[in-house]
């Protein structure tokens, strides 16, 4: 790529989704505000290259799609006018004369972060199946192409499309407003649960296979984490969220072997963690736990403070992650936190204690990870045929190519 | 916009008999309820069904000759069991009437209406 496409990539990413937000909140359509930015950015990789990339590029942005908008505007309206010619109503209704003035207009800079947030809580409107939520929050807020988005999640790229088009289809049909709700905290909940989906993607799923080839999913979850946070500041959960996010991000260089394999946290080097993000996640996580409104992702980033901060695996505060998991089972009730804990009070108490736990887990029959760790923990107790047998079953269900390969390391060193 | 809130509840659940001091609760809620979607503007029209045991299906298909029978359309523990059609700003609007409706236990499906000949 030269320097132009990739200002212009950045500026699709970066800035894209807030004029959108801009204009659809302007004109009251989201389609329109889509269409009118494509327009701008074909625009701009057309004139850029012989005038330069201009220094203000949110501020042409916003002006050149704004103009677009209104182009079309005019098209339409013209376009109706001469269908229904004998309605002379229809001739009066005129846009303002300083409309297509083409003169400058500066972003309004205190209203934009409204704005962007507006889009954010709209393409995460609970009336929307997530799939839809997924996909919108990446394309409108931020400006993914659909193909890189259909590639990044392995559906075909008219199956995302076709998505993308029904999910716009309700915003404008169902009334779905551009708004910011009283119960903001509750609909952030939506967005914290799309951007944690998408990061997770990126990070454990089956995309995670993909090598370099695709877009970094879990990066572009962070990337509107951190959004998110200068959006909706002063909340826990978010900062919660973008904590655990960095926790998680500082493990990447370490994760799997030269052979694209996985490694377990205990194994991993250390040395090669990225102690910036670390500590910047540290940072994070201390400011949302000041504000003393607890909640589902500052625990989950505790546990994961208490990985990251750990020097070495045998410093791992494991009676501290156990108790942090008992909290976060009783909030959230998931079978897979339950899971969890058992892994963490086996490693505080022992395996006994943990299969015991283990056992009271309901739910999971088909989740890989329960039968691999039920298998690793009858191999510490030296039921071998037992751990055998709950290893052939995690390798029935696992489906990431890196976690099999592991399972069938672990299997075959059994005694 | 208007919408059409349809009201899908279990009628195995008996509502208040009249005469009792439940059933005067439950129907001054319902009657509060209207009163604040008119006084909100908010009020096209609503009503309250007869049971599913009552409910008589016509099937008309291309051609061939349209058949009668007993019963709802859809066998289902939860039936249609009434509908509100209101005036709203957009659909957040209308979740928070639904949500202020006062029927405890009910599936409400939110309807936008494209087309209502008799608005004037």
């Amino acid at each position: 790529m030269d320097e132009v496409e990739v200002a212009i990539t950045r500026v699709a990413r970066e800035e894209g989704g807030q004029v959108l937000a801009l204009l659809a909140r302007r004109f009251g359509d989201l389609d329109l505000a889509e269409d009118a930015v494509q327009e701008a950015l074909i625009e701009a990789a057309g004139t850029w290259p012989r005038d330069g990339v201009p220094e203000n590029t949110i501020g042409w942005l916003t002006v050149v799609a704004r103009r677009k908008a209104i182009d079309r505007l005019r098209r339409e309206e013209s376009r109706v006018r001469r269908t229904l010619a004998a309605a002379e109503d229809l001739a009066r209704i005129r846009p303002d004369s300083d409309e297509d003035s083409g003169h400058p207009m500066l972003v309004p800079d205190d209203s934009v972060p409204d704005e962007r947030l507006r889009l954010m809580l709209l393409c995460c409107h609970p009336a929307l199946a997530q799939e839809a939520q997924v996909a919108l929050t990446l394309r409108l807020v931020g400006g993914l192409t659909t193909d890189e988005i259909a590639a990044a999640f392995l559906v075909p790229e008219a199956t995302l499309a076709q998505r993308i088009v029904r999910a716009k289809r309700k915003i404008r049909d169902a009334g779905i407003p551009m708004s910011i709700p009283a119960d903001l905290h509750d609909r952030l909940g939506a967005v914290l649960a799309v951007l944690y989906l998408v990061f997770n993607e990126g990070y454990l799923g089956h995309s995670a296979d993909a090598g370099h080839q695709r877009l970094d999913l879990a990066d572009e979850s962070v990337r509107l984490t951190r959004l998110l946070v200068d959006l909706a500041p002063g909340d826990a959960e978010v900062e919660g969220l973008l904590a655990l996010e960095l926790f998680h991000r500082s493990r990447s260089a370490s994760r799997t072997d030269r052979r694209g394999r996985m490694v377990l946290l205990e194994e991993q080097d250390r040395t090669a963690w990225d102690l910036a993000a670390i500590g910047e996640a540290n940072e994070i996580l201390a400011a949302a736990m000041r504000r003393m409104s607890p909640g589902p992702y500052q625990l989950q980033a505790v546990i994961a403070a208490y990985h990251a901060n750990a020097p070495t695996a045998g410093d791992t505060d494991w009676p501290g992650i156990a108790t942090v998991y008992a909290q976060l089972a009783a909030v959230t009730g998931s079978p897979v936190v339950a899971l969890n804990r058992a892994v963490a009070v086996a490693m505080a108490d022992g395996p006994a204690a943990g299969l015991r736990l283990l056992d009271d887990v309901e739910g999971l029959d088909d989740y890989h990870l329960l039968h691999s760790t039920r298998a690793a923990l009858l191999d510490r107790l030296g039921r071998t045929e037992e751990a055998r047998a709950s290893y052939e079953r995690a390798l029935e269900l696992v489906t990431n190519s890196a976690e099999a390969a592991y399972l069938r390391d672990r299997r075959d060193a059994l005694a | 916009m208007e919408y059409m809130i349809l009201i899908h509840s279990d009628e195995s659940y008996e509502a208040p008999t009249p005469g009792t001091p439940e059933f005067e609760e439950f129907m001054g809620a319902f009657l509060a309820y209207n009163q604040s979607l008119i006084d909100g503007g908010h009020w096209v029209s609503a009503a309250n069904l007869q049971p599913s045991v009552t409910a008589t299906t016509v099937r008309k298909s291309f051609g061939a000759a349209s058949t009668v029978f007993d019963g709802p359309f859809a066998e289902s523990k939860e039936q249609l069991g009434g509908y509100y059609v209101v005036s709203a700003a957009d659909l957040d609007e209308v979740i928070a009437l639904v949500e202020a409706l006062p029927i405890p236990m009910a599936s409400f499906e939110i309807r936008p209406i494209a087309f209502r000949p008799d608005a004037g």
